[in-house]
């Protein structure tokens, strides 16, 4: 027995021009039928031919990006808008969980605001009485219940609402991204209580962007791309497939960005070293600002030698941008010196999105002292284990004389990301294990809602 | 349609929460809260009565003297029709949330409108009967059992034109604007605060003016002229077959006003 299916559903949008929006009554009536007016001029679809069952007692996790037609596709399922063509059909009463507290009148008490709430989301009167105060004490309400609802916090308007509407006991529930409700401990409540469905046979649909969640908690996941399904099936590996995806696309973002740095860099032409420099750096800086740690990224220098190309490579020798934490990653550094030189250092150093310094080094530091450049020229940087947490970083890459007269500084062009399935802080991962004592023990499983 | 309209008759309970919520809300806050609900028709009638004493001292028909009280018959109905439609026709675009976010019947919305305008008027009519029983005006218990059908007649029009405006308005915005003037023409073209004998000719009262012609025209017409024979002429009610053809109009107009609504239902939550 199903208790939701939907059997090639699309949910078109019109999307009005804007000559359209200003269309008036008036003219709708002057230039012919008003159904003729109200016929899109073009159309989007939100969601495109999806075809699912989940069957009774099951939970689906909706995944996908922004805009991906999750929403539509809850909106679909809860009945609130219907199929442009093809079926949903859904067994038993729904509660939808799309935006909380929707409905609620700001000028009258949060009380009267719960039995109204609850008798739109179907329950009877009756019904309402006698749960009121366990959807009081569910939404740690008591003190404030009798406050008109335009006095409560933000949060308390939503656990109100959440309050009430999980305690609609629906058969099928559906969850639209409403679990950032409340602190941790409300957060905790909640999947608890999402958790009690599950037991008792409940059908859940859940859309959200907490893939641990997903993979936890749902029998099911859907992935949801530009509208159309991409994958269903066993949430870890529609998860996996999807992280993929999303790196796939962070991938060519930061790719993009690069490819600006290095239309800067290209340009500019070696004999004028004076255009070199970003808008914001004045021309005379061949010397640098004076306080490069302060600089914002910009390129600079005298380009006696230059560096003509900077690309970071992953563990497969492949091109990239996006590492997972503890990969290979390499920085190759392509150099041209027109004349031959003695005198250079080369450096690198690795910020993070706060601008804080991961790491510095160069060639000189590390007690490595230049013999020649000449020509075309090539250095690799190859760090073994890319320890960082996860984040966003930036990369800045020098050749200067000995005595800091610089050649060539890029300063934070490049970027790449770390990713990491852990969610830990700071900057720098080191290597570590826990190792425990008999008399305490951990289960394998994360929490990370 | 009909299987909608029949399950409209499940949310009765979420309608009667949804007018008793919306007679609160609009007093929380006042000093005098639902007082205001009995004072501003008091009020309205003390105005009108202190204006037609002693400002403007023109002469009426005697038939219609004391002139306030005239007046007022027919503007306690009018105000609950014309609040009814001017706040129907923001009503689904100002309750956008519910019908994007809940799964929820919208037709609810026009109808605790109106709903909630009928209890206004009806909290109006304890005032009308103190003024009534001031001026010595009788009522007699046959004229009295024609009252609850006049206002059945008024509520189901007044649902039919409530529900055609909720659903148009949400596409096109400017019936908003349109429909404030158009309430004041339609105020005036209806014989409420003249008689609707203005037209007739005392000498040959059976001669056809164009203008009374007209005023047949206007629904409102003869729910004015009835609720004034009920409460301020004496005599027999006379204009009752009238009311009773309203009453088959009002049904049908309603029946088309509820399918008009039910066509657009499935756009509302695009639209709004």
């Amino acid at each position: 027995m199903h208790a939701i299916q939907a059997t090639h559903a699309s949910k078109v949008y019109r999307r009005y021009s804007r000559r359209h929006q200003f269309t008036t009554l008036k003219s709708a009536l002057l230039s012919g039928s008003l159904t003729r007016d109200l016929r899109p001029d073009e159309t989007f679809a939100a969601v495109r031919d999806v075809t699912f069952t989940v069957p009774r007692g099951q939970t689906l996790g909706v995944i996908g990006r922004n805009g991906s037609g999750k929403s539509t596709l809850l909106k679909l399922v809860a009945g609130i808008t219907k199929p442009t063509t093809g079926t949903v059909d859904v067994n038993g009463r729904i509660s939808a969980l799309i935006e909380l507290g929707a409905g609620f009148h700001p000028e009258i008490s949060g009380r009267e605001n719960v039995f109204i709430n609850g008798i739109m989301l179907g329950l009877t009167k009756r019904e309402i009485t006698r749960r009121f105060d366990e959807i009081v004490e569910f939404a740690e309400m008591k003190d404030f219940i009798d406050a008109p609802v335009k006095t409560y916090s933000s949060g308390m308007y939503m656990r109100l609402g959440f309050a009430v509407a999980i305690h609609v006991d629906p058969e099928v529930l559906l969850v639209d991204e409403v679990l950032a409700v409340g602190d941790e401990g409300f957060t905790h409540k909640c999947l608890d209580k999402f958790a009690e469905f599950k037991r008792r046979g409940k059908t859940i649909l859940l859309v959200t962007h907490s893939l641990g969640l997903v993979e936890r908690f749902c029998d099911e996941a859907l992935w949801m791309d530009a509208g159309s399904m991409k994958a269903i099936g066993d949430p870890k590996r529609v998860v996996g497939a999807y992280i993929t995806d999303v790196e796939v696309g962070e991938e060519q973002l930061l790719a993009a960005g690069d490819a600006k740095a290095k239309e800067l860099s290209t340009v500019v032409s070696p004999d004028e070293p004076a255009t070199a420099v970003l808008p914001d750096h004045p021309v005379e800086t061949a010397e640098g600002p004076a306080d490069m740690f302060r600089a914002t990224e910009g390129r600079w220098g005298s380009r006696e030698i230059e560096i003509t190309d900077v690309q970071l490579y992953g563990p497969d020798q492949q091109p990239g941008h996006v590492f997972h934490s503890g990969d290979q990653m390499t920085i190759r550094i392509a150099l041209r010196s027109p004349v031959e030189n003695e005198d250079f250092v080369i450096g690198i150093g690795i910020f993070n999105a706060e601008g804080v310094c991961c790491y510095g080094t160069n060639t000189s530091i590390e007690e490595l002292k230049a013999v020649r450049i000449f020509g075309d020229a090539e250095a690799l940087f190859t760090i073994e284990s890319l320890d960082l947490v996860e984040g966003t970083y930036k990369i800045d890459v020098a050749i200067h004389k000995l005595d800091g007269y610089p050649y060539d500084y890029h300063r934070l062009l490049y970027t790449f990301r770390v990713k990491s399935r852990t969610k830990d802080v700071g900057i720098y991962r080191p290597r570590h294990a826990w190792r425990f004592s008999d008399s305490l023990a951990f289960d394998r499983a994360g929490d990370e809602a | 349609m009909l299987r909608n309209l029949a399950q409209l008759f499940r949310y009765r309970g979420l309608i009667q929460s949804l007018v008793a919520r919306e007679l609160k809300a609009r007093y929380r806050g006042s000093v005098l809260g639902f007082f205001w609900s009995f004072i501003n028709p008091l009020l309205l009638l003390l105005v009108y009565s202190f204006v037609f004493t002693f400002v403007m001292k023109a002469a009426h028909d005697p038939r219609i003297e004391p002139y306030a009280l005239f007046m007022f018959c027919g503007i306690l109905p009018w105000t609950w029709f014309s609040s009814s439609l001017a706040e129907s026709a923001g009503v689904l675009i100002s309750g956008g949330n519910l019908i994007k976010k809940v799964l929820f019947p919208a037709e609810i919305l026009p109808i605790v409108t109106v709903l909630a305008n009928m209890i206004h008027f009806f909290l109006g009519l304890p005032i009308l009967a103190g003024f009534l029983i001031y001026y010595h005006r009788p009522l007699h218990a046959s004229e009295l059992a024609i009252f609850p059908l006049v206002v059945l007649v008024q509520l189901v029009l007044t649902l039919g034109f409530s529900l055609i405006l909720a659903a148009l308005t949400v596409h096109f915005r400017d019936i908003r604007d349109i429909l404030s003037n158009l309430l004041t023409f339609w105020f005036f073209s209806t014989p409420i605060i003249y008689p609707y004998f203005l037209f007739e000719d005392p000498l040959h009262p059976e001669q056809v003016v164009w203008q009374a012609e007209a005023l047949k025209l206007n629904p409102f017409t003869h729910l004015a002229i009835t609720y004034q024979e009920i409460l301020f002429f004496e005599g027999p009610v006379g204009h009752l077959k009238w009311l009773l053809l309203l009453g088959a109009i009002s049904v049908v107009f309603f029946l088309f006003g509820y399918w008009v609504f039910d066509r657009l239902r499935d756009t509302f939550a695009e639209e709004v």
